[in-house]
């Protein structure tokens, strides 16, 4: 059987193809401002028996494509345990919501916390800060690896950590070190709430910002358990929708 | 609600309501009931009676209350389940629990109410403010009550657009508190027999104390029904009941419920269910779901689940003590009265462990498999107290989530999110 999965977020469309429970394909797309138009690229693209949606557009997908849904909790679960056997728990940092989830025996969700009120310790958030300091993504990323120590920043709300680092950056302090305490803030609020849902290692971290590897120094640093991360970090909901089908 | 027969605005312009804000909120009410309710499958027949009554709820009611009070009747209305109906009802007026479910006139609220209130203070000011609740301008009487600092604090600028009596109500429950509390329904006996002009006497007590039971057995029944799997009735019309309970005649009321109850029994005899099969089964507890407040119902049961019981005001904790009935006296009575109302477990109270074995019982009993946790955002006391029904929920084996929310709609997305993921891990 096949079966395409589907993770419509609001910051990329993600498509993964299984074959009898294999992954045969994969894609990414940006989600632009209409998802549902770029999923339709991927449904068209090659046969399937079935679709599973997943991700904030689900309901809307199952409409447009059929199929069923799923929420990225499940999703997540399933794909991070398929991945890694021993998983115990799921960190996944996307461009707009975070997701701590704690698994049980057979990677079945026994608790998960979602932070989906605003753009505070994502993706997003990084983006914006990136732009504040006049840095690329990965800029961003290599100086605060590199700064020995970071500059705190006391406001983990976008609007406000903005004027915040633009104040530093007037201030004359060092970028990097204001790139290190923006990193490093996330991190710590990250962190609190993996104890929050009393999450083991091993920790899966999925996710966009999986592929900062500023972030993933400080969370490997901060967590008490191993810190794995899949190499297509981006397609694990799609993964888990998929396979939540077989399942 | 708007294909009312009887043309009600002379009523209601003699009430002094905002006659074109009010009917902007009787459609858009009637719009959620719509929506909400009559898209239900499966309902119990009997549920018939909560869609007439909606439907009445600016309507028929309100003439009956006028009316009522034309013949020289007092009105009383009230927020919190603290204040005895039975004394109210006893003295020979009615009682009715003013609701303060939705987001109504924030604009003129926010003006006197700091903007971070939990929803129910701010509708409750809302309502008198743009002046589209019937029962406020129908109560003689208000009846305010010392729980929380919020509500405390604003029934100080309430009581100034309206006669307002306010009861202190202890925070902690040993004896000399209930004492206190008796105390209190000694003082609010006079003020009602002052309102009325009526002598509360030891018959009038005691049949008004069956009359306030009856309705709550007939409520027990209800909910005793939705233990069974598959249960026989949606959580939505559940709360709904427990809603209606408060403002609706109570002979009338309880006579309905217990016709509902039959057909409820009836229907798990027969292994009727209004959920499909294998629904997962919630219990919510936290802060009460005033009218039209339909909101996390409505995301767990869209979702495919099933709510099987309240651990709330608008819930259990209105109908599950009785008080005994054994009292021959009005000195007996008073004490009967003062312990059953101080056995209400609410989170103003300290300590509040009765809540916690609460919760955990009604879980047990109602088969539910998992237990949202609920709070109003800015709801200091029930938000605090989440922590430990969370550790105590967890520990009993339960999977919970916690939620803290508002009457707007604009969370709806990602709680929904939320919800079909925890139904997803049940
Ligand atoms: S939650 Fe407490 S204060 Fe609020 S209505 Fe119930 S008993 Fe009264
Ligand atoms: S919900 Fe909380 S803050 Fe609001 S009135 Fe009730 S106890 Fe007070």
């Amino acid at each position: 059987m096949r079966v395409l999965g589907l993770d419509i977020g609001s910051r990329s469309v993600d498509a993964v193809w299984l074959e009898d429970g294999r992954m045969v394909d994969w894609a990414v797309a940006d989600s632009g401002f209409d998802p549902g138009s770029a999923a339709a690229v991927f449904v068209d693209r090659a046969a399937h028996d079935a679709i599973v949606s997943t991700g904030y557009g689900r309901h809307g997908a199952r409409e447009r494509f059929g199929g069923t849904a799923v929420t990225e909790i499940t999703a997540y679960g399933v794909g991070a345990a398929r991945l890694f056997p021993h998983a115990s728990s799921v960190l996944d940092i996307g461009g707009q919501d975070t997701k701590v989830i704690s698994l049980g025996p057979g990677g079945k969700v026994t608790d998960f916390e979602m932070n989906d009120k605003c753009a505070a310790g994502t993706g997003k958030f990084l983006e914006v800060m990136a732009r504040a300091l006049g840095f690329t993504l990965e800029e961003m990323a290599e100086q605060g690896i590199a700064a020995s120590t970071g500059v705190s920043i006391s406001s983990m709300c976008t609007v406000f950590a903005e004027s915040e680092v633009t104040g530093l950056v007037h201030r004359g302090e060092d970028r990097a070190r204001i790139a290190r305490g923006l990193h490093e803030s996330i991190a710590k609020r990250t962190l609190s709430s993996l104890k929050r849902v009393n999450a083991q290692g091993p920790l899966v971290f999925a996710g966009g910002v999986a592929k900062n590897p500023a972030m993933v120094a400080l969370i490997t640093d901060g967590f008490a358990g191993e810190v794995l991360v899949p190499a297509e970090a981006q397609i694990v909901g799609a993964y888990g929708a998929a396979l939540s089908l077989a399942e | 609600m708007s294909d009312q027969a009887v043309d009600y605005h002379p009523m209601w312009a003699e009430l002094g309501l905002d006659l074109p804000m009010h009917d902007a909120l009787l459609e858009a009410v009637g719009g959620m009931y719509g929506a909400t309710f009559m898209t239900q499958n499966n309902r119990p027949e009997g549920t018939g009676y909560l869609d007439f009554v909606m439907g009445e709820v600016h309507g028929l009611r309100i003439k009956e209350l006028h009316d009522f009070r034309k013949a020289g009747g007092k009105v009383v209305g009230t927020y919190c389940l603290y204040v005895p109906e039975e004394l109210i009802r006893a003295a020979g007026a009615w009682s009715i629990g003013i609701c303060a479910g939705a987001e109504w006139a924030y604009d003129q609220v926010e003006q006197i109410l700091p903007r971070n209130t939990c929803a129910l203070i701010k509708s409750m000011m809302g309502f008198k403010l743009g002046k589209v609740c019937p029962y406020l301008e129908e109560a003689d009487l208000l009846i305010g009550e010392t729980t929380c600092d919020g509500k405390k604090k604003a029934y100080e600028e309430l009581g100034k657009l309206q006669n307002l009596y306010v009861m202190e109500l202890p925070q902690m429950k040993r004896a000399k508190d209930v004492a206190f509390w008796r105390s209190e329904l000694v003082d609010l006996i006079a003020k009602l027999e002052e309102l009325t002009g009526n002598t509360i006497t030891a018959e009038s007590l005691k049949a008004s104390i069956r009359e306030v039971n009856d309705k709550r057995r007939a409520l027990q029944r209800v909910n005793a029904a939705r233990a069974a799997v598959p249960t026989p009735i949606s959580g939505l019309d559940s709360l709904l009941a427990v809603q209606v309970a408060f403002y609706d005649d109570v002979p009338r009321f309880t006579k309905m419920m217990n016709t509902l109850a039959d057909e409820l029994e009836k229907r798990v005899a027969d292994g009727i269910g209004v959920a499909p099969k294998g629904a997962k089964r919630v219990l919510i507890t936290g802060t009460p779901m005033a009218l039209p407040n339909w909101k996390l119902h409505q995301i767990v049961e869209t979702a495919g689940g099933v709510v099987v019981g309240e651990e709330m005001c608008t819930g259990s904790r209105y109908f599950e003590k009785l008080v005994d009935e054994g009292g021959a006296t009005i000195e007996d009575m008073l004490d009967d009265l003062a312990a059953k109302y101080l056995d209400i477990n609410c989170a103003c109270f300290t300590p509040n462990d009765g809540r916690l074995d609460d919760v955990v019982r009604m879980a047990r009993e109602l088969n539910a498999d998992g237990v949202i946790d609920y709070s109003l955002q800015f709801c200091g006391t029930y938000q605090i107290e989440s922590t430990a029904v969370q550790k105590t929920v967890r520990d009993a084996g339960l999977p919970v989530l916690s939620i803290d929310t508002d009457y707007s709609a604009e969370d709806v997305g990602q709680l929904s999110t939320r919800v079909e993921a925890f139904l997803e891990m049940l």
